[in-house]
Formats: structure tokens, sequence, C-alpha cells
């Protein structure tokens, strides 16, 4: 009998361990997501709906908030710039990063995984303190060099210059990241090629790059999305509105506040996050693991 | 003798793009900041400086210093303690909240669908471009058309507790700072250590569940304890990052106020690094503003020459590594 009681009272032990550790799952990683589920829902349904009842549901849905795509903005007395030159701002921003770093990144990816030279240990551990230090406290400095080299408040050229240290700031990771991809391949291949009498530029141009596409292709969607997204520089450096991006137009809307126009701000925000939504749904485990490094908040 | 050479010099050719944008994007930059912090460069001698880096109009001087450490500017003892209730705060949700996270996610969580989900949502403020993130919050706690009042009424907060607005009053305003940036910065601790806990081997953890174990024993006397390095890890990472973050205070209070940085002072959420770019970008101090900015690149050096000291090369590659 005393048996039977005591598995009875085992039971509702684990029981009460079960229900406790729903409560915790609850508690720590639902109830506190509930925040993020709203923003992500209001912004979806009020892009689609000229009003929405409890910030998410959309009623009398309309495309009223996308008119931005076919004719000029206007909020209140204020009239904005078009939005495709500022997409195409923001894409050449975006492209010429990813390009420049992809090619600069891959050559010296290469080299680290597959030279030896003098200095080489110190020079990956002087790539891993750069990737730590936060570029951010740099700001200042980067405006008086764009000052110098001419490329400020000069338009299009200031977007120029803004690729060139965008890039600069992502190249000491993109390495890092292309050079994985290169320690992965056998060496053999190498030695084959090599002992065909390749010379080490035809190596790594006609059997190695083919090889370590995956990686390529990591690193130009990674510095890609974060040109797309790259805020500081553009809002600091560019004075012109016509060479705006997408994240400095959206920031210069919310802030006519008296006039704001919730529906439109979120079909815009909605349409600037495409690209971003494209790249994560295909590669998100990819992306994930490369967004650990990312010094971000 | 050529071939012997080409050896040598090759690898240089291969980096030297890669060096030359490093100059261009770090070091110059860094060597500049140096020098700007001990000039009293403005907005009236930068066209002199532009032409000239050496002209005369150009002051060198330990004045910006002057400044900060006798306290000569009023507002340098508020912005130190708003970065420290700033870092201090961020960091204990991204180090200490994302670890009880990620447990209730990757351990307890059971169900791989749920836990999917839970962990791409956790992981969408860190995705989201920065400016849409802030939209969202600049919406969600408008006190008219926003819902956060509205769900806190909901749940029984009296109304005389309810800021007017989230932005301007001062405790709410530094919660929400906190709050926007800790949802974000969650996710970082949650990746390195929901990867590290997958990586547990399944017999330890079975072996302490047979011995009569609950699953919270489980987690505080075998998960936790073999996740020391992670955390140590994602708590030095992140307080470097937190020390010289502000994108997002830029955004959601330069935005929600027409540009107005102003009211970042007066809502109490001026960290270290906004003051500095408000003084460089709003008052053109480049030179005081610089000053500010070693400051932060001092602590910055220190700490990575420390967490090379402490975690050694290799734990920094891999954090999520378990050592059993």
């Amino acid at each position: 009998m005393v048996g039977r009681e005591s598995l009875r009272k085992r039971r509702t032990k684990a029981l009460l361990r079960r229900v406790a550790v729903l409560v915790v799952v609850l508690m720590v990683a639902v109830l506190p997501a509930i925040p993020i589920w709203l923003m992500y829902g209001w912004l979806v349904s009020q892009s689609f709906s000229g009003r929405v009842i409890l910030g998410v549901l959309p009623s009398k849905l309309t495309l009223e908030n996308w008119r931005f795509l076919w004719s000029p903005i206007a909020m209140g007395e204020k009239e904005y710039p078009n939005i495709w030159p500022i997409t195409i701002n923001t894409l050449f921003l975006a492209l010429g990063v990813a390009g420049l770093v992809v090619m600069v990144s891959s050559l010296s990816g290469y080299a680290l995984s597959r030279m030896e030279f003098k200095g080489r240990t110190g020079m990956m551990q002087f790539i891993i303190a750069l990737h730590a230090f936060p570029s951010v406290i740099l700001l200042i400095a980067l405006f008086v060099i764009l000052n110098k080299l001419g490329l400020y408040g000069k338009g299009f050229m200031t977007l120029v210059g803004i690729v060139l240290i965008k890039a600069g700031l992502e190249i000491p990771m993109a390495t890092w990241i292309i050079k994985g991809f290169f320690d992965a391949i056998p060496w053999d291949l190498e030695w084959a090629a090599l002992v065909d009498g390749c010379s080490r530029w035809r190596v790594w141009r006609s059997v190695i790059i083919p090889l370590v596409l995956p990686g390529i292709g990591a690193v130009s969607i990674f510095s890609f999305l974060s040109g797309w997204s790259e805020f500081l520089l553009v809002f600091t450096y560019v004075a012109q509105e016509e060479y705006y991006t997408l994240p400095v137009l959206i920031y210069h809307m919310i802030g006519e506040f008296i006039h704001i126009d919730w529906g439109m701000l979120a079909a815009l925000g909605l349409f600037y996050a495409i690209p971003t939504i494209i790249f994560f749904s295909v590669s998100q485990k990819m992306l994930l693991r490369i967004y650990v490094g990312g010094v971000k908040g | 003798m050529p071939r012997r050479l080409g050896r040598k010099v090759l690898p240089f050719l291969f980096l030297a793009p890669m060096l030359l944008m490093i100059v261009l994007a770090w070091v110059a930059p860094l060597i500049l900041t140096v020098y700007l912090g001990f000039t009293d460069l403005s907005i009236k001698n930068l066209l002199a400086f532009i032409k000239d880096f050496f002209t005369d109009r150009v002051q060198r001087t330990l004045e910006n210093f002057r400044r900060i450490f006798y306290a000569k500017d009023p507002n340098i003892g508020e912005t130190l303690r708003v970065t420290v209730l700033y870092v201090a705060s961020v960091l204990s949700i991204n180090a200490v909240y994302a670890l009880l996270l990620s447990i209730a996610i990757a351990y307890f969580t059971k169900n791989e669908l749920i836990s999917m989900i839970l962990r791409i949502t956790w992981l969408l403020p860190r995705i989201t471009p920065g400016i849409i993130y802030a939209l969202m919050w600049i919406w969600f706690i408008d006190p008219q058309y926003g819902l956060l009042n509205k769900m806190l009424q909901a749940m029984g907060v009296p109304d005389g507790w309810l800021p007017d607005s989230w932005l301007l009053r001062k405790p709410y305003s530094q919660m929400l700072m906190i709050m926007i940036n800790g949802y974000v910065g969650a996710s970082f601790g949650m990746i390195v250590y929901t990867a590290a806990i997958k990586s547990i081997p399944p017999d330890l953890v079975n072996a302490a569940l047979v011995d009569g174990a609950s699953e919270f024993q489980v987690a505080r006397r075998v998960i936790i304890p073999l996740l020391k390095w992670p955390i140590l890890f994602v708590t030095a990472w992140q307080t470097l990052s937190l020390l010289s973050s502000y994108e997002y205070i830029l955004m959601v209070w330069g935005a929600g106020s027409g540009g107005q940085y102003g009211i970042a002072r007066s809502a109490g959420v001026m960290v270290w690094s906004l003051y500095s770019y408000t003084k460089a970008f709003s008052e053109y101090l480049y030179g005081y503003a610089s000053a500010l900015s070693l400051i932060l690149v001092v602590i910055g050096l220190t700490l990575i020459v420390l967490y090379f000291k402490i975690f050694g090369f290799k734990r920094l590659m891999e954090p999520s590594r378990v050592e059993v």
C-alpha cells in the first residue's frame, strides 16, 4: 500500500514539474514575444488597410498606402523625392559594397588560408581584433577623411565614398568567413594543378574560386544586406535629398510626426524590407551563422 | 632566385587590396581620432584643416580632456550615469535573460516546430533593418494609435501609471531604451547559447535524468555549468558593442522628434557614444567629440587585449563550443 501511495505522489510530482516547465517557457519565451508578433502583424495589416482595428486587424482593404510606387510622396506640406531614384541609390550602395567586399575578401581569404608568410598568425589576430572593435566610434574621423578625399557634399560621389568606407568596415569579417570556406577545400586539388604547371594565380582563378562559390554567395548576400540596411553613414554624410537611401528617407518621414501617415510608412517599410525577407527565407541557416559574428546591439 | 622572391611577395599581392581597405576604413580613422582628440577642431577651422593637416588655425590642446575629467562639461555626469544604466541593464538581458530564453526554447520546449517558431520570433528584431524596427516601436508606444498602453491597461496597470509619452517622460523613456535594445540583444546570446546547448552530449543529460534529476536540476547543474565559456564570451563581446552602440536610440528619439537630438538628453537616454555623435554632427565640435570617442577607443582596445588574454584565440573563434 505504501508503495502505491508513493507512486501516486511521484506521479503528481512529475505532473507538477511538467506544468512548472510549461509555465517557465510561457513566462520567459512566449509572453515577452507578444509585442514582437503585434508589431510585425501591425506592419503588414496597416500597409494594406485604411484603418486597423485594435492595432493589428485590417479593415477597409486598400492599395492607397502603396501609392508612393506610382506617384510622388507628399506628407502634409512636405513633398519627398520619388521613391525609385532613392531605391536605385540604395541598390547602388548595397551592390557596390557586396561587389567590393567579395573581390577583396576572396583574394585575402585565400592568402590567409593557403599561403605561408611572415606574420600570418599576427594578421589573423589583427582581423579578429578589428571584428570586435566597434566601428561606429570612428564616424567623426571618417567624416574628416571623406572631406579630405573630396567626397563630402558631392552628391553621387559621396555615395561612392560611403561604399568604400562600408566595404572597408565589412572586409575583415568577410575575409574571415571566406577563409573558412577555403580551409574546407582539400589541398590535393591545388597540388595537382600546381604540379601540372599552373601558376598560383591561375590555380586561384580556375581551380579554387569555382569551389568556393557557396562561400562567395554567402559573403555577397551578407554584405549586400548590410549595405542595404546601412543607415548611419548615409544619414550622417549625405546632405542632399536626391542621394538619400531608403532608410534615411523613412527616418525623415517619421520625423514629420504631426502629419504622420502610418499606412504609407508601413507600406514603405515593407517595401524596403523585401530583399531582407527574400534572402532570409532562402538562406536563413547560413545567414544566422554569420550573424552571430555581426556586431549589432 | 626570382621564383623564391615571388613566393615571398605573392601573399602580399593577394593581401594588398584588403590591407589598403583596412588602412582607409580602420587604421587611418583610428589614428586620426587620437590626433583630433587633442585639437580644437570645429566648424570654424574645419576647411583650413582639410586643406592642410598642419595648419596653425587648429590648436593642439588638452582642453578637451580637462572638460571631460574635471567635469567642466555639465552634461558629463548625467551622460555617464545613463551609459552605465544602459550598458548594465541591456547586458543583463543579453547575457542572463538570453540564457533563460535559450534553455526554455532549446531544452524545455521538446516540440521542434514550436521551438523553431520561437527562435525565429526572437531573431526577427535583429534581422529587421534598424529603421523598420524603430518605426514599429514608435507606433507601438504611441499613446493614441499604439498598443503598449492598451496592453498594459488590459493587464490591470492603473491609468495613472501610464505615461502620456513613452519618449519623453523620464523613467519610462529609459525603460523604453532598455527594451528596444534588449529585444535585439537577447537574440545574440540566444544564438550562441542555443548552438552550445545543442552540442552538449545527450548522454550527460540523460544520465542526470535517469538518476532522478528534474528538468530544472538538469538546467542548473548540467547545462549552465557547461555553458561557462559561452556566457563569458557573450558578456565580454556585448559589453564592448553596447558601449558604442547608439543607432536605435538615435533612430527612435531622433525620428520621434523630427530630428531634434536635444530630446534624447531631456528624455534621459543620451548615452556616451550618442553624446559624442551629437557634439560632432549637431554642434560641430569635432575635436571635443573625438576626445569623447577616444575614451571609448581606449576602453575598447583595452578590453580586446583582455579578451585575447582570457579566452585565447581559439575560444574567441568558436564561442559555442562546449568543453566537456
